[in-house]
């Protein structure tokens, strides 16, 4: 990967969240966020569904105005069309009769805000290669898009937020739908990207577990309020009690956490059978 | 080889000022339908694109009533139509349909006042099927050069918004975080819609605009992966519907009842839909051979063959 251009904050945080709080009618999604992320490390944003996590990429990405609070990247201000972020939304729906094959896909990320029609087609067309290469994916470059599988698609969707080379690639919940096995794929892949070219990684989940191996930081949002640290600084019963404002309680199986909300402490816990996204708030899942 | 000819074509065909204005019209409004109407699928628009052409009726029957071509009524009230549909909601997906519907009603009923209006006012009682269902025949020569001169502008903004269009339709989330300005990329793109629908109108009615709109599209994507190919698919399925349309309708001069020809939009309608059929055969064929290809010997997926890869006749 080739060094990242001077002034863009090498050395600092690739990603500052200060004070980030954001009201949406009338309701406070999220409360005074703050943490960092440094180049090349991997970060997982954990969280219920409705936690606000994706309101938190919003924000980042400058699609959502923050109430109060600051967020830089790479050291400087927000700015829509900063290629330094790269980003994988929720749920890209692709119909399988849509006539797009994963290349099509991956070139948009190159170019597709651009006026025009594509040029330059030779040289379009090795970046494109390359980058179906690197995410694994080159035996998919002229496959309709909409055929493939969860996770073939997803490494397609990855390639397509690389390839305009950024230097912190967010993720929102991209294990969703998944089976276990195209999970631990995508996992792999992200490491070894955050890994080799040095680009910062926050992805979203609402179970921690697939990422227990790679994550060297975690973002923890519940009713809108984060803690941020390692693993076991963040995933602690007093911590996550806090942001959940009741008791939490956490237990460790066979090197998985389990989050279980009782009522009343831990004479009253109450566990269910776990899916992660059905369940009471803040229970992740054990699988 | 003369008596074939004779056989599929008519005498006087070639020589019929009116068939050679409904050669070109069609050809030149099916490139363009072909190229939006792609969009139009791959956005889930087809019903705001049927709601365009239906309202369209509207601005038709009043451009009757004060005597001007039937195309500016169809353009003026699509174009109207799509800035409503598009303050009322059209941009968000849970109000989509209830702007298109909403905007439809009130269209279609100031249509009925005027296409009551104009067949009250008038001896000639074709108007409404005129406007309704379109009379290819009887586009005025006049109105020739607008025609090619709004198709070109039309294929100008596509191209000019191709990628984005792409990416919008991909993930707005996605577009926008890239900088692209959804919401005015989908506002172009309503009303070039509204355009190409006003076309379509002009050629084979306010009712059967959809048919151009949606039809060759379908049939393309059937046959094709690539987001160009489709357009170009899309163009080529449309003139040969309207072409082979427009030599059944003349030829139909000879058949029962001798001397009332067929509607030409009946004939053009038809023949989108047996293409879309015929591309389907295509496309299953297409899969069958290539399942025993990948059935065959594996050492042949190792070296290349692609299980995933699909029909593409592009």
């Amino acid at each position: 990967m080739t060094a990242p251009p001077p002034g863009t904050g090498a050395d600092g945080p690739i990603l500052s969240v200060d004070g980030v709080s954001v009201w949406l009618t009338g309701r406070e999604v999220l409360h005074d966020v703050r943490f960092r992320i440094m180049p090349g490390e991997f970060n997982g944003l954990i969280g219920p569904n409705g936690a606000g996590k994706t309101t938190l990429f919003r924000v980042i990405l400058g699609l959502q105005a923050a109430t109060a609070g600051s967020v830089l990247v790479g050291g400087r201000p927000l700015d829509r069309r900063n290629p330094i972020i790269g980003y994988v939304p929720q749920k890209v729906f692709f119909d399988p009769d849509m006539p797009l094959r994963a290349r099509d896909v991956v070139g948009l990320g190159l170019d597709g805000h651009r006026l025009g029609i594509p040029l330059g087609w030779s040289r379009r067309r090795q970046a494109v290669d390359a980058m179906l290469d690197a995410v694994d994916a080159h035996h998919l470059a002229d496959a309709r898009v909409g055929n493939l599988s969860g996770g073939e698609q997803q490494r397609v969707l990855i390639a397509h937020a690389l390839i305009s080379r950024p230097r912190l690639l967010l993720l929102d919940e991209p294990l969703a739908n998944l089976d276990i096995r195209a999970e631990g794929e995508v996992v792999a892949l992200l490491a070894r990207i955050a890994r080799e070219q040095r680009i910062a990684v926050l992805i979203s989940a609402h179970d921690v577990n697939p990422l227990l191996p790679v994550m060297d930081r975690l973002v923890y949002v519940a009713a809108g309020k984060t803690a941020s640290g390692s693993t076991e600084e963040v995933i602690r019963a007093e911590v996550l009690s806090a942001l959940y404002g009741q008791h939490v309680d956490v237990l460790r199986v066979h090197g998985r956490i389990l989050v279980v909300a009782g009522a009343e402490g831990p004479s009253g816990v109450t566990v269910e059978e776990t899916d992660g996204a059905a369940l009471a708030p803040g229970i992740v899942s054990l699988r | 080889m003369s008596r074939v000819l004779n056989a599929l074509f008519a005498p006087g065909f070639f020589g019929s000022g009116p068939v050679r204005a409904a050669v070109v019209v069609g050809a030149v409004v099916a490139v363009v339908t072909g190229a939006v109407g792609v969009f139009t699928v791959i956005r889930g628009q087809s019903f705001a694109g049927h709601a365009l052409g239906e309202v369209g009726s509207a601005g038709g029957s009043l451009a009757f009533l004060s005597g001007t071509n039937p195309l500016w009524g169809f353009m003026g009230v699509a174009v109207v139509a799509a800035g409503l549909m598009e303050v009322l909601g059209l941009h968000r997906p849970r109000s989509r349909d209830l702007a298109t519907g909403l905007v439809l009603g009130a269209g279609l009923g100031c249509a009925a006042l005027f296409l009551y209006l104009d067949a009250t006012s008038t001896t000639s009682t074709g108007v409404t099927v005129t406007i309704l269902f379109g009379s290819l025949f009887a586009v005025s020569q006049p109105v020739l050069p607008s025609v090619v001169a709004l198709s070109a502008a039309v294929l100008v903004v596509i191209a000019s918004c191709y990628r984005m269009l792409l990416l919008t339709s991909l993930s707005p989330d996605l577009a926008a975080a890239r900088g692209v300005p959804v919401r005015a990329v989908a506002i172009a793109y309503l009303v070039i819609m509204a355009v190409a629908v006003s076309l379509a109108a002009e050629t084979i009615g306010a009712i059967l605009a959809t048919a151009l709109l949606v039809g060759p599209p379908a049939t393309a994507l059937r046959l094709t992966k690539r987001p160009g190919g489709a357009m170009v698919v899309a163009g080529l399925v449309g003139v040969a519907a309207v072409w082979i349309g427009i030599v059944l309708a003349y030829d139909s001069y000879y058949w029962p009842p001798v001397d009332h020809g067929w509607p030409v939009s009946f004939f053009v309608v038809a023949m989108v839909f047996v293409l879309y059929l015929g591309a389907g055969v295509v496309a299953a064929l297409g899969r069958a051979r290539r399942t025993r290809h990948v059935a065959a010997p594996p050492a042949m997926r190792e070296s290349g063959c692609e299980p995933h890869v699909d029909a593409d006749a592009a």
